[in-house]
């Protein structure tokens, strides 16, 4: 019997180390990466590698096409995505129980899960094709698509926390019900909403795969959405595979501004969720 | 009364039919905005079926089946099979699964039952969240330049044709990329399992080991597959990182050093090189292949997710 | 009679298929505070939210009968009019978490849009303060978020909310049941300071708040009203068994 609980006793110590060692190991490449990216990018980043377009192999040019790109990208797909997500998320929380409502809740767990690059795809038949022409637009549109389902169900999922009780005081104010949800319902729930956006934002920020037909890159400066523009992604890309070493390490040098935007994000997710939650 | 007494009372009575009847339009108006964005977004789903459909028709109506069993891709001649992908994409997919699994449930069981709190558990918390944020191509990009040559010197020890690039590397740069999906995945099951269980186990004198094992695994099992199931969907869309160091070889791979190709990497690749209505419609219908699968992984897997959720 | 500022006349109120209220006729003469009494599940807080018509907010239910409002039936305008003109307090306080206290006063203009000068505002916000006798706490706090006060205190800046928008009637559902007993007492003190100017329907399960309270009573059973009067008869001489029966404790 005492060495019955012996063995028990070494068997769950042995599993704690394991599971430690497993758990911890996963800091390893994390580290690495970052450790990579910091080192050759740290280098290469200056004034002039951020304000200055790309220039031929040989000549010291920048990104500033890129970030600018990467910023119109967003921008654009964000005017997209907000308002109709928004609404749609709206939807689903006050129509709960009706049958399109689940509908769209699980189209949106599935749109989710769809490989971005088919949403690349399908930009491609539905904007590239008519318009004859890669184009920032299509590549808006990619990213609105991808941003879509994050936010819906932030949105849903933060509307879902505001108690039924505000409703009733609204309303009972002599409110109409769409003032209500407008200004007492989605106030109430925007520092979860808005961190759902942030979130979307980060996430397609890095987006390569549905911009690789449809923005398709541009070595020059671009803002007419109906022509192709270039974004970080896109550069690292073009950068990383091509044969020559200046451009390899203007790509690292493009990681490491990609990895900083990314993170400030993420981290201002962070803040907005702790700093101004709202309480009830 | 006050002046704003009188201004409200006035607001009451005034015409009471007539904002009435402006409420109602501005009420239904509104209703209508809802529901209209709802129908949008519906539909954007569906149109990409729809369009995927459409546009791999002449590929379907050529190859029928044969496109999923036969290995010849060949733009030349006209030939078009996507099996050498579909074997990429589920190699890769199935490796990094294998090797990320011990990783990320050993962390979601020591984050949520051994280290709830502490500076240790605060940065594997931040190590798992950074993991998820960084984005495909930086993964692509570190795995060419740091992880190739590491697996070639490997391949050069083991014997193998030295190329660095191939399916094991992309599985490693995969299972890296899908720890924090999985990790997180995992950490919601185990959460979803009854308190009151676990502490029936350690009443009985249970050591924490075998509550793992006997009690909260055994109850978990349906969210686990999910889980599993919901990573694997992650995986075999992943774009960037496995087109940058599969080696992008139209073959099928002999082995796990062999360079290969996975179907979301062929579409990236030879997109906008294709040339003619059939290589289009291939790669195409390639996309709806992926797409029909993502359907059925995510379907099954927030199904299960969904029934573990009610029963708790 | 032309004091009755509340009528309501054979009226019934249904949940799915369910019949809440079961033919309910009473008359509410005009500032008076009057108590509905009841065991729980007896349609007093459905007849008190149809009062407002906040009982149709969910889908299953309906109603048949008629309120009337100063003699104007309150089922033949909108919803939302009728609700500016009837103020309702809920069980647990409720101030909007994302406006200050200031705002959270002034808040049934503002969700309306009715157009306020600066001084109009301000002094409807003060003379309700005063009202709810909240102003000498918060006076200088007008600008901070109306979540942070005590719970009685979110209760009185609830009803400052409800008597900004100077209601003819005034609902209070349970308005007291989540309130410790010094909070409690100093609502009581309220309404009987508040009666004076609006007419207040308070619905408790708490009998001692009632005799407390009121002027008038109402004593509903099962959907049905069985008894009502002034407070002081109902509770010394009730004419219906069952009324005596709950009033002393054997069931409820």
């Amino acid at each position: 019997m005492e060495k019955r609980l012996k063995i028990r006793q070494i068997q769950d110590k042995l599993f704690t180390v394991i599971v430690a060692l497993f758990s911890i190991a996963i800091i390893l490449p994390l580290f690495f990466i970052i450790f990579y990216i910091v080192r050759n990018g740290a280098a290469e980043i200056n004034w002039h590698f951020i304000t200055s377009l790309p220039k031929p192999v040989g000549e010291t040019g920048g990104i500033s096409n890129a970030i600018v790109g990467t910023t119109e990208l967003i921008g654009i797909a964000a005017l997209i995505a907000i308002p109709l997500a928004l609404f749609t998320g709206i939807y689903m929380k006050e129509f709960e129980k009706s049958k399109l409502a689940a509908v769209v809740s699980s189209l949106t767990d599935l749109l989710q899960g769809v490989p971005s690059i088919v949403i690349g795809i399908v930009c491609y038949l539905w904007i590239v094709l008519p318009l004859r022409s890669f184009s920032a637009l299509s590549g808006s549109v990619a990213l609105a698509i991808m941003m879509l389902p994050m936010i819906i169900k932030s949105t849903y999922h933060s509307l879902k926390l505001v108690p039924d009780s505000l409703k009733e005081a609204s309303l009972a104010l002599g409110t109409p019900y769409y003032r209500t949800v407008m200004k007492v319902i989605v106030p109430a729930a925007s520092s979860g909403i808005i961190t759902g956006i942030i979130l979307s934002i980060s996430r397609v920020a890095g987006e390569t795969a549905p911009l690789l037909f449809t923005a398709f890159g541009n070595p020059f400066m671009n803002l007419n959405v109906t022509k192709p523009v270039n974004s970080l992604p896109l550069l690292i890309f073009n950068y990383a595979t091509s044969p020559f070493s200046d451009w390899q390490k203007q790509a690292w040098g493009a990681s490491l501004i990609l990895i900083i935007m990314v993170s400030a994000l993420n981290l201002l997710s962070k803040i907005m969720e702790h700093k101004w939650k709202t309480t009830y | 009364m006050t002046q704003a007494e009188i201004s409200c009372k006035d607001y009451r009575l005034k015409n009471l039919d007539k904002q009435g009847s402006s409420i109602t339009r501005k009420e239904t108006l509104f209703r209508f905005f809802l529901v209209t964005a709802a129908i949008t977004s519906v539909s954007i789903v569906m149109g990409i079926f729809i369009s995927l459909l459409f546009g791999s028709w002449k590929s379907i109506n050529e190859f029928g089946l044969n496109f999923i069993w036969s290995s010849a891709w060949n733009p030349a001649a006209r030939q078009f099979g996507a099996l050498p992908f579909i074997i990429g994409t589920l190699s890769t997919s199935f490796l990094a699964l294998l090797i990320s699994i011990p990783f990320s449930f050993a962390s979601a069981i020591y984050l949520s039952l051994y280290l709830k709190s502490g500076w240790l558990s605060g940065l594997l918390k931040f190590s798992v969240e950074l993991l998820a944020g960084i984005p495909s191509i930086i993964y692509g990009f570190w795995g060419l330049f740091v992880l190739v040559p590491i697996v070639r010197s490997i391949e050069i020890k083991l014997g193998f044709i030295p190329y660095g690039v191939g399916v094991a590397t992309a599985s490693i740069i995969l299972a890296i990329m899908i720890i924090p999906f999985a990790s997180s995945m995992a950490s919601e099951v185990i959460k979803l399992v009854p308190q009151d269980l676990k502490e029936a186990g350690f009443a009985m004198g249970a050591t924490r080991f075998e509550v793992i094992k006997n009690i909260i695994l055994p109850y978990a099992s349906g969210g686990i597959f999910s889980g599993i199931l919901l990573a694997f969907g992650r995986a075999f869309g992943e774009t960037m990182a496995v087109t940058m160091v599969i080696g992008n070889s139209n073959i099928i791979p002999k082995n796990i050093f062999s360079p290969a190709n996975s179907m979301a990497s062929v579409i990236a690749n030879e997109f906008t090189e294709a040339r003619g209505d059939l290589y289009l419609s291939s790669l195409i219908e390639i996309g709806l292949l992926l797409f029909i699968i993502s359907f059925i992984v995510n379907a099954i897997g927030n199904r299960i997710m969904k029934r573990m959720t009610v029963k708790k | 009679m032309e004091n009755d500022i509340l009528k309501i006349e054979n009226f019934y109120a249904y949940y799915d298929t369910i019949c809440i209220l079961n033919n309910i006729n009473l008359k509410f003469k005009k500032n008076r505070a009057i108590s509905i009494l009841g065991p729980s599940g007896c349609g007093k807080t459905t007849l008190l939210r149809c009062i407002n018509r906040m009982h149709e907010l969910a889908d299953e239910a309906f109603v048949k009968g008629k309120i009337l409002l100063s003699d104007k039936d309150i089922y033949a305008t909108e919803p939302m009019l009728i609700r500016r003109r009837i103020g309702m307090v809920f069980q647990n306080p409720n101030p909007f978490p994302t406006m200050n206290i200031y705002n959270n006063v002034i808040a049934g203009y503002k969700l309306n849009s009715i157009k306020l000068k600066r001084s109009e505002s301000d002094k409807i916000v003060e003379e309700s303060l005063i009202k709810a006798d909240l102003w000498e706490q918060v006076r200088d706090n007008l600008y901070k978020r109306g979540t942070f006060l005590s719970g009685g205190q979110q209760q009185r800046l609830c009803i400052a909310r409800a008597l900004a928008m100077k209601p003819d009637i005034l609902l209070l559902d349970e308005a007291t049941a989540s309130l410790d007993p010094k909070a409690t007492s100093n609502i009581e003190k309220l309404i009987h300071q508040l009666k004076h100017s609006v007419t207040i329907i308070v619905v408790t399960h708490n009998i001692a708040q009632a005799a407390r309270v009121s002027d008038y009573t109402a004593f509903l059973y099962s959907g049905e009203l069985i008894e009502f009067g002034k407070t002081g008869d109902l509770f010394t001489t009730p004419k219906d068994k069952r009324t005596e029966e709950y009033l002393t404790g054997k069931f409820g």
